[in-house]
């Protein structure tokens, strides 16, 4: 026994003795991270360095200074208030609200669309099952930006506004986009509008009390009278005790133009389009797995207690789906927003079609790209986060 | 008694006799219980068929019974003219006169026998590597091979091929080339970011956290962008890679963040056992890693990392954008004469099944891998 103590401490001995620095966990993590450091540092003041010496070369100023000199840039769609005698910024500004609005309104179409063709694919009918799979093959697995350009061509060959498309009274559709009307926006309008909201959220409290009401005395509160009162009849009792105009502003072709509604350009039609319907192929990939994840046992333990099947999807099914389709959704959400920058394909004035040209007027094309990856970085962090809270709400509550 | 033992002996057999029969059996039977169960269902069937029906007759009108298949040659070129008399459906003769455009760029035309060989190899090195019997240490011998002959047939230059320039180089060929090299490089260092990301060293995990996060948050345009413009500026005077080399730098790049988080997510489905066992025997970091942990954690994101593959090969259509001619480009470009202006949505539709072929075998292979993994973990 001492034999073997001694052993180990003379190779204890030696092994410090032979001083084997290297072999040391400590002094080891330190070289790994050191070389690390230093190989990044050093590319970095590297390229930083040939940046300063071709940007010297090239008599271009860095900084952003050039954001407050005029643009002269022209954009055709503009949220806010925009002229080519604005200043950069201000042109980068509505490029990003650009931007933000093909992207809110794709997610929010693609949401319902992928949905419904996610849930199609699980119907028991046959027919509806087998074309929403033939959907989701189909739009999943060509490139989206194909896709632009072809709805894009295709929005270009519909006919000029002398013979447009007029599927629905009111709607139209030509080479110039798709125009159809809009309420004349009155101060009546918004109070209606805030009524609207405030009914909505007394409802959600209303639902919420009620089903705790349910789980408390078995007994189910009549929720739709209550619901259609507060969503429908009050805000339409205010909207027209202040005299909210029902007139619509219809769009109406004149000569070469549509005079009137709202119309949206091909461009950002063609991306709308080719946004939702690929996404959409996505969602519906995603929502069908969420459903199909929650395991027969639940629907048959949901029967065998007597739930009402329209319960036994809101009830059972779709808070434990919604567990599993969250998290990817997120990322689908984000991926829709990245998908929008193919915008500069087709001519839409996102960010990048906005960052672009400034790029070849003014040639600071460092920090255009950075702010075009600050401007995108935003975007992802804020729908992450978003999303992660109400992530954090439909999760799994452990013990 | 000999039923008895019968059903002890065989007990499918008593599965098969206790099934109940469909009342009547064949179509109808089976139009009963799949398309018109309730009235709701059947109002749902009805709507669609007569849709289908609208929406098939148009469609196959305009793409076979009203489409022109060919067109005259005139002096100044083709005679479109028939393609655009009034009620004409699709016209099929741009493909007719474009396909080899398309499919392969502005390749030399007496040598497209050279990317036509490319694509069939490109093919042949897909279908072998998807094979399981296949999956040993020689494929990555032969992957180095073809890549190899693949460079060798492109350029040229030896064996009395004449050299062809890369910028050259387009359609189907190239986007292949793009995806394909892009993985092969972005794959091995993705599993050292994934590696990276996972390690106690605070810099090297910051590190692999901060490329990871950033170039998912960016979409790839930003980065094509930073290649063809930046890229240059970060160079010092003189040096100047081709134009393709940096888009697939670019790319390589973008593939090997997304892949990275793949590649973790089957590191971390890995049982801590695993790597204490290894600890135990006396294994480094790693022998751990090489022999212990990435077999077992690449074995299970296979399918996640071929469905990563579909969205890669659909991505590297985005390198039009800096004015290469992909298979996409290829197909937008083959409309830009006069004679052929107006006809992209054929031209469209063309390089859309390509890309659907490639895509949509990805899918099913992933699809079929996925069943055979589900099979071994419940069994």
């Amino acid at each position: 026994m001492t034999a073997l103590n001694n052993d180990i401490q003379a190779h204890n001995r030696r092994a410090t003795m032979l001083g084997s620095f290297v072999s040391n966990v400590a002094v080891r993590r330190f070289i790994w991270q050191a070389l690390a450091a230093l190989a990044l540092f050093g590319s970095v003041f590297w390229l930083a360095a040939n940046l300063h010496h071709n940007l010297a070369a090239r008599n271009i100023a860095s900084g952003f200074g050039f954001l407050t000199r005029e643009a002269g840039l022209p954009i055709a769609e503009h949220l806010i208030a925009y002229t080519p005698a604005d200043s950069y910024f201000r042109a980068l500004l509505v490029g990003t609200l650009n931007t933000l609005s093909v992207a809110f309104w794709s997610i929010i179409l693609a949401t319902i669309l992928g949905t419904a063709i996610g849930v199609a694919r699980t119907s028991k009918n046959w027919l509806l099952a087998k074309l929403s799979s033939i959907y989701v093959d189909l739009f999943r697995d060509v490139p989206l930006l194909l896709q632009l350009f072809l709805w894009y061509t295709i929005l270009q060959k519909l006919p000029p506004v002398r013979q447009a498309l007029n599927p629905v009274a009111g709607v139209f559709l030509s080479n110039r986009g798709l125009s159809f009307p809009v309420v004349d926006w009155q101060a009546a309008h918004g109070w209606t509008l805030l009524a609207f909201v405030l009914c909505l959220l007394a409802t959600t409290l209303y639902a919420k009390r009620a089903s705790r009401k349910q789980l408390e005395e078995g007994r189910a509160k009549s929720f739709w009278p209550v619901a259609i009162i507060l969503l429908v009849i009050i805000p339409l009792v205010v909207g027209f005790s202040l005299g909210a105009s029902t007139n619509l502003d219809m769009p109406q072709p004149k000569g070469f133009n549509i005079r009137g509604g709202v119309t949206v350009s091909p461009e950002f039609f063609a991306l709308l389009v080719g946004l939702v319907i690929y996404n959409a192929a996505f969602i519906a990939e995603i929502v069908r797995s969420g459903l199909e994840s929650v395991g027969r046992g639940q629907h048959e333990a949901a029967r065998a207690l007597g739930l009402h099947p329209k319960n036994i999807l809101t009830w059972i099914v779709f808070p434990q789906a919604l567990r599993v389709i969250v998290p990817p959704l997120t990322s689908q959400y984000l991926n829709v927003t990245k998908g929008s920058s193919l915008a500069v394909a087709i001519g839409y004035q996102d960010i990048v079609s906005v960052a672009t040209t400034s790029m070849n007027q003014t040639g600071q094309s460092i920090e255009l790209v950075g702010v075009i990856m600050g401007v995108y970085l935003t975007i992802s962090l804020s729908i992450s986060l978003l999303m992660n809270i109400y992530n954090a709400r439909v999760a799994l509550v452990e013990r | 008694m000999t039923a008895l033992v019968e059903h002890i002996v065989n007990p499918t057999l008593i599965e098969a006799r206790e099934r109940p029969e469909l009342i009547g059996g064949g179509f109808f039977a089976w139009a009963r219980e799949k398309l018109f169960y309730s009235w709701l269902s059947s109002l749902t069937t009805l709507v669609l068929l007569a849709a289908m029906a609208k929406v098939g007759i148009s469609l196959f009108q305009w793409a076979f019974l009203d489409a022109v298949w060919s067109v005259p040659a005139g002096p100044q070129g083709p005679i479109t003219d028939s393609c655009r008399a009034l009620g004409s459906g699709a016209c099929w003769a741009v493909i007719r006169e474009k396909y080899r455009f398309i499919l392969f760029g502005t390749y030399p035309f007496e040598q497209h026998w050279r990317p036509a060989i490319v694509i069939a190899l490109f093919v042949g090195l897909f279908v072998v590597s998807a094979m399981k019997r296949f999956w040993r240490i020689e494929l990555a011998a032969l992957w180095g091979l073809m890549l190899l002959l693949i460079g060798l047939l492109m350029w040229g230059g030896i064996f009395g091929l004449t050299f062809v320039s890369q910028a050259n180089w387009g359609g189907l060929a190239l986007t292949l080339i793009i995806a394909t090299i892009g993985v092969a490089i972005a794959f091995p260092l993705s599993v050292l970011v994934a590696l990276g990301r996972r390690s106690d060293l605070p810099f090297i995990k910051w590190l692999c956290v901060a490329y990871v996060e950033v170039i998912r948050g960016v979409p790839l345009i930003t980065l094509l962008f930073m290649a063809s413009v930046m890229f240059p500026l970060l160079m010092p005077e003189g040096v100047n890679l081709d134009k393709l080399v940096r888009a697939q730098i670019a790319i390589i790049l973008f593939f090997a963040a997304y892949l990275a988080e793949v590649v973790r997510g089957g590191l971390q489905a890995l049982p801590k056992g695993q790597y204490e066992a290894a600890y135990v025997l006396g294994l480094s970091y790693w022998q751990t890693s090489r022999r212990i942990v990435l077999p077992q954690a690449l074995r299970t994101v296979i399918p996640p990392l071929v469905n990563n593959f579909i969205g890669f090969f659909k991505d590297t259509s985005l390198v039009l954008i800096i004015g290469l001619y992909d298979l996409l480009h290829s197909a937008q470009v083959a409309v830009a004469e006069p004679a052929w202006q107006g006809f992209g949505v054929e031209t469209y539709i063309f390089a859309g099944l390509i890309y659907f072929a490639f895509c949509f075998a990805m899918s099913r292979y992933s699809q079929w891998l996925e069943f055979g993994l589900n099979m071994l973990r419940h069994r």
